[in-house]
């Protein structure tokens, strides 16, 4: 498999997404709840009578920076499910079959056009997120929480992990479905593992720390490269060509 | 160039190509003809390795199809001008021109060149900054031939270029086709536009699931057809016919002064029947040999099958 190749329609995809409004009110809505909903939240919850306990405030925290994984599932679903069933919708998926590109590369590249713009997003939140939290909780706990090696395995292993994981679900599922709105439906029930890791968090079935992260992430990347392979094993060029309708 | 030996494809119990043998020459126009669902486009998505075979086979420039190492060295060899433009709606013509370009590892100096030299033998050099979504049919689809030679194929692939286009763009896209053939293109035409192959291909191929008839468009109209005899004489009168039904000449028509029939050589059955009506007291004013044409023969080819 090429890499620059993959890269080729990635970036390809890059130029067609700026353009495609639709795929980023996902990428935008998400990322604002986190970054700004959740400091201010917490922010009204302290300034009502004396403010939540230190130990609630991490507790509330801890399970809020799920979140990013939750919003690293959700997020990238319009751009993956997009990436073929889009294609498939201009019929632009038979030309660019044609050309020498392997299923490999073109899957690859469909992931990382998806891939990059989430991280980038999700990094960026993350940032605004850390600060607003930090200017939040300061006066109750006498420290700026955040950055934290919790959060920072969190983001730097689990994160991508997980956008990786949803991504080529999607992916898979797009090469399955004929519509944008079915590949997006279905590809949401990437949500539910995430889901889980996050209840099983609040009822303190699982502790948020970086040993349990780096298990979690482990899983997830297990589960990319086994996705991803699927992935090309699952894709038939001829079942896209002659039975999407 | 292009060879097929046999060449089948099955969907389930439904055969869209049975048993396909042809040879395409380099640097060959042949037109591919046959009504809807008759395998044409089957027939191209097999050459160009987008779908597999069922049975037989087929090799392009020694290449051969359904091996996977060779899959990814014919397609290098290829360009497919598909049904459907498929075009990135959303980006630039120069754009889209210049992702296909990088894909067939042109240098950054074949893609300018070559992307300049297209779009203006097209027509479209002056709109290259233009999305292709915002693009008329017409433009669209001389853009997706621009894409399909990006890299210089030495094989062109065609399905119904000319379809859904108004008169001018058609003959735009014809004359432009003409032109590859000039730089010794191997081209294979899809087509419904009976007129449009006569007009360009040096051989036609007359599909219906099986191929049905092979050759130059008039050699094939000759060989399905035959031609058409028209004698005119004074006056068509019982003795006439007798004498001409005496020599078994196929689908003969007469009314007052006109006399018709089939001929497969003209040379060798006219002279017969003319001597039959001078010896029956005819007086023949004229004699007419009538080419049958190829819109003759694919509908009679294609309606035998019904």
């Amino acid at each position: 498999m090429r890499f620059s190749k993959a890269w080729l329609v990635a970036t390809r995809d890059f130029k067609v997404f700026r353009k495609q409004k639709n795929i980023w009110y996902p990428i935008i809505v998400f990322p604002i709840i986190i970054a700004v909903l959740f400091p201010v939240v917490l922010n009204y919850a302290q300034t009502r009578n004396e403010g939540l306990p230190a130990e609630t405030l991490l507790d509330l925290m801890n399970s809020f920076s799920l979140f990013f994984i939750i919003g690293a599932a959700f997020i990238p679903l319009s751009i993956a499910s997009y990436s073929i069933v889009g294609e498939k919708v201009e019929k632009s998926l038979e030309p660019l079959l044609a050309t020498p590109l392997t299923d490999g590369e073109i899957l690859l590249g469909k992931a990382l056009s998806a891939l990059l713009p989430t991280l980038v997003v999700m990094y960026a939140v993350s940032a605004v997120y850390m600060f607003g939290m930090d200017q939040v909780t300061f006066g109750k706990l006498g420290y700026y929480y955040y950055p934290n090696w919790t959060l920072g395995t969190l983001l730097l292993v689990l994160l991508p992990a997980a956008v990786a994981l949803s991504i080529m679900f999607s992916i898979i599922v797009s090469s399955k479905v004929n519509d944008v709105r079915s590949a997006t439906s279905y590809g949401a029930l990437i949500f539910f593992p995430f889901i889980g890791i996050y209840l099983a968090s609040t009822t303190h079935i699982i502790t948020i720390d970086i040993n349990n992260l780096l298990i979690i992430a482990g899983i997830l990347l297990a589960a990319d490269v086994a996705l991803f392979f699927l992935s090309t094993a699952t894709f038939r060029r001829e079942e896209i060509l002659t039975k999407w309708k | 160039m292009i060879d097929t030996e046999g060449l089948t494809k099955k969907f389930g119990d439904l055969t869209a190509v049975d048993d396909l043998t042809l040879h395409i020459d380099d640097g060959e126009i042949f037109g591919f003809l046959g009504p809807n669902g008759a395998g044409k486009t089957t027939t191209i998505r097999m050459l160009c390795c987008l779908i597999s075979k069922t049975s037989g086979t087929a090799t392009i420039s020694g290449y051969e199809i359904g091996n996977k190492a060779d899959s990814l060295k014919i397609r290098k060899l290829i360009g497919l001008v598909p049904d459907n433009v498929g075009l990135s709606e959303h980006l630039t013509a120069y754009d889209n021109l210049d992702f296909f370009g990088k894909i067939y590892d042109c240098t950054a100096g074949q893609r300018k060149d070559n992307i300049k030299r297209l779009l203006e033998m097209l027509g479209l050099w002056e709109k290259r900054n233009v999305l292709a979504g915002a693009y008329s049919k017409g433009m669209k689809q001389k853009l997706v031939i621009a894409r399909a030679l990006i890299h210089d194929p030495q094989i062109l692939i065609l399905d119904e270029p000319t379809a859904n286009l108004d008169p001018e763009a058609s003959k735009t896209v014809r004359e432009f086709i003409l032109q590859l053939k000039s730089e010794k293109k191997t081209i294979f035409l899809n087509t419904h536009n009976l007129d449009e192959a006569q007009r360009i291909c040096d051989r036609v191929g007359i599909m219906n699931t099986q191929l049905k008839a092979i050759g130059k468009p008039q050699d094939l109209a000759k060989t399905v057809n035959g031609r058409r005899t028209v004698i005119t004489i004074e006056q068509v009168s019982n003795a006439v016919i007798a004498a001409l039904k005496k020599l078994s000449l196929k689908n003969l028509t007469a009314d007052s002064n006109t006399l018709t029939f089939n001929v497969a050589d003209p040379d060798k059955e006219n002279w017969p029947a003319v001597e039959a009506i001078v010896q029956a007291g005819g007086h023949i004013r004229t004699v007419n040999v009538v080419g049958s044409d190829l819109e003759g023969t694919y509908l009679k080819l294609v309606r035998s099958e019904a």
